[in-house]
């Protein structure tokens, strides 16, 4: 089943988004979003909801968020001119830096905005889930720096992969549990996070990192990440001379993408461009393309695109980067690819890898494996529409991806030379 | 005879309790541990049992704990469907068999990709008499409710030690044959010691409900179901009779061992 609308339907949700005004009441951007969670929880989104209204453009939690963004993160991040793809590329590239805000990535902007949120409502723990590990790094950060203890539930397959953000994580003094249940990765790690908030409503904050689940998680997340997009426009007009013809951001959840992507939704002549992970084929369980070849469905507390059979069970998914390995997506894009405004492309495991070994080579950054989905995209994208400005959402450094990286450099595939 | 499905619900807690015992609802994954047991497994249950709640298995079950997670996925893995439940139930029916009412507990998406109407129709004709659907919260459910109205059928509705006075009227007045109230907050077969607010908290239910109140999650013995008993109509029996059917024991028997003597 597909959820189609019309073009003057479709006109109207984006005037409504453009104008801050979705998700609605009811937490609905559209048709998609809502809140599908059990009734355990209801009280405690209820409450999230309400302290998310009273606090979070209140100006004195703005003032207080504000100074640690800057203070502590290291924000604004920087818009760097990528001088060796654009020559590469025959484009103008842009970089905007979240890979140079603490903890190496965009995922700090969010948590450090939730626990700061945590702390007003009084709540004494947090439970964050985490996939490649950035998001449960810049939880337990952020959780450090408020000074309240944090768990974070993450896949066993992750644990694995990601094994230097596990240890950074222990070191910032969080509680790392693995799981083994499902499919041992992020969509796992998230019914266990429900699972312990469920069990302790009341005196937990669950920190969802990612712009999914149920409402008010899409908004608030989409909120705190839409700094990325407000700076970048300011700095593309001051440094680059005008707007971007496009702007790429990799999603997986799609936090880093809807927090790049929304400030710049009025800007039509700006094309966005999302990259999921293709994995490594196209067939049900070989990729993570949820916007590109899901289906409508409800997962983790909303309605969205979904990975799913025909009986409704949510699929396995594969990609060689645990950020986006991962079968749903936030609301807010499943809305933005049913009106058109960001359209999304896929790029595989390869394609990534590739891109990867050449911004190192090119620029002297090495990108999360995440954000070089995006990288491989907007080279395909350069290489059809020649001689345009383009924005690269670089949501985060590689660093945590050495392991993964060495593997390959050792199995023949060097990552530092060209082939 | 003409009573709608979900009354028979209702009117099976209440028989029970007029023969002064308590209402046994047993929670079973459809098709496990055995595809081909599942009938066997509702007729036996349906000896003993006052209503029997089918687990309809999903990848993602985040309200459940570690017994019914095994179960829903063993059972995906064994090819169980909600479409291969309902053609058993209706291919059972038609051959004459009857049941103890039945209830579909699932979680919302599989209901959602079956479609509501087609499936409210093929439930009711299957002899389902309600559902309960853990992550589809009151304020998101009128289109379902609208769905099983047409065929007869209902949604039963959980309560939880958190859910708020008012919230509690609210989800009491949607209820249909009887009110799920959780009595552990968390997920399923998490331990057996009985909270002593809990009795406090069900006599609330009761006050507030106008049909059956059958508490749930976390019962597995007889001692559990009679001191619950004694503030609810009924029980719900799920993560132990799961674990009694993996062990290969006779679910009647179990089930009929947990009856107050």
């Amino acid at each position: 089943m597909q959820i189609e609308l019309t073009d003057k339907q479709a006109d109207e949700l984006l005037g409504q988004l453009v104008a801050g005004e979705l998700p609605d009441a009811r937490g609905r951007f559209g048709p998609f979003g809502g809140c599908y969670a059990p009734e355990t929880l209801m009280p405690a989104l209820a409450r999230l909801a309400a302290g998310v209204d009273e606090h979070l453009h209140a100006p004195a939690f703005q003032a207080e968020l504000g100074a640690e963004l800057q203070d502590w993160v290291g924000r604004p991040t920087a818009l760097t001119h990528a001088r060796g793809l654009s020559q590469r590329w025959g484009a103008d590239v842009w970089l905007k830096r979240e890979d140079l805000a603490h903890t190496g990535a965009h995922k700090i902007n969010n948590a450090l905005g939730q626990a700061l949120l945590a702390r007003r409502l009084g709540a004494g723990r947090v439970i964050a889930e985490t996939g490649a590990g950035q998001h449960g790094v810049a939880t337990a950060a952020a959780c450090a720096r408020a000074g309240m203890p944090c768990i974070v539930y993450m896949g066993a397959v992750d644990v694995e992969r990601q094994r230097p953000n596990v240890d950074r994580m222990l070191q910032l003094g969080a509680e790392v549990a693995p799981v083994t249940s499902g499919d041992a990765t992020l969509r796992a790690a998230i019914d266990e996070a429900f699972r312990d908030w469920v069990a302790d409503p009341e005196g937990s904050y669950y920190l969802l990192g990612s712009a999914v689940g149920p409402h008010p998680y899409p908004y608030l997340v989409r909120e705190l990440q839409a700094v990325i997009g407000r700076e970048a426009r300011a700095q593309m007009q001051e440094l680059a001379g005008g707007p971007a013809d496009a702007a790429f951001a990799c999603v997986g959840g799609g936090s880093n993408a809807i927090g790049l992507f929304h400030p710049l939704l009025g800007d039509r002549d700006t094309q966005l461009i999302g990259v999921e992970a293709g994995g490594c084929g196209a067939g049900l369980g070989e990729n993570s393309a949820t916007l590109v070849t899901g289906t409508p469905g409800i997962l983790h507390g909303s309605l969205s695109l979904l990975l799913q059979d025909v009986n409704g069970q949510v699929q396995e998914t594969h990609s060689v980067s645990a950020g986006l390995d991962y079968a749903g997506v936030g609301p807010e894009h499943a809305l933005l690819k049913t009106i058109g405004r960001v359209t999304y492309e896929s790029a595989t495991d390869a394609d990534a890898l590739a891109a990867l070994r050449e911004c190192c080579e090119a620029e002297g950054i090495l990108p999360a494996l995440e954000t070089a989905h995006a990288f491989a995209d907007a080279r395909r994208w350069a290489h059809d529409n020649p001689g345009k400005r383009i924005l690269i959402g670089l949501s985060g450094r590689g660093d945590k991806d050495m392991p993964t990286l060495s593997k390959l450099m050792h199995a023949g595939e060097a990552p530092g030379r060209a082939a | 005879m003409n009573e709608l499905p979900h009354a028979r619900i209702s009117a099976a807690i209440e028989a029970a309790n007029q023969a002064r015992r308590v209402g046994l609802v047993p929670f079973i994954t459809a098709g496990y541990p055995q595809k081909d047991r599942f009938i066997d497994t509702l007729d036996a249950l349906s000896a003993v049992a006052e209503v029997i709640e089918i687990g309809v298995p999903f990848s993602d079950p985040m309200a459940d704990g570690v017994t019914i997670q095994r179960s829903s996925h063993a059972a995906i893995e064994a090819g169980v469907s909600l479409h291969w439940i309902i053609d058993q139930l209706t291919a059972a029916r038609r051959a004459g068999k009857t049941f103890a009412p039945l209830i579909l507990m699932s979680y919302l998406n599989p209901l959602f990709i079956y479609g509501f109407r087609q499936l409210a129709q093929d439930a009711a004709d299957a002899g389902v008499c309600g559902f309960i659907v853990p992550d589809l919260p009151l304020e998101e459910g009128a289109e379902f409710r609208d769905a099983l109205a047409h065929a007869g059928l209902g949604q039963v509705q959980l309560i939880t030690p958190t859910t708020t006075d008012e919230r509690m009227a609210e989800l009491c007045q949607a209820s249909k044959g009887f009110v799920y109230a959780v009595t552990v907050t968390g997920i399923t077969g998490g331990g057996t010691v009985i909270p002593p607010e809990v009795t406090g908290y069900l006599d609330r239910v009761s006050a507030v409900a106008e049909i059956p109140v059958c508490a749930g999650f976390g019962i597995r013995e007889a001692a559990q179901v009679e001191s619950i008993g004694r503030h609810a109509d009924g029980v719900i029996v799920g993560s132990a009779l799961v674990e009694h059917l993996e062990a290969g024991h006779d679910p009647a028997a179990f089930l009929q061992g947990l009856r107050p003597a």
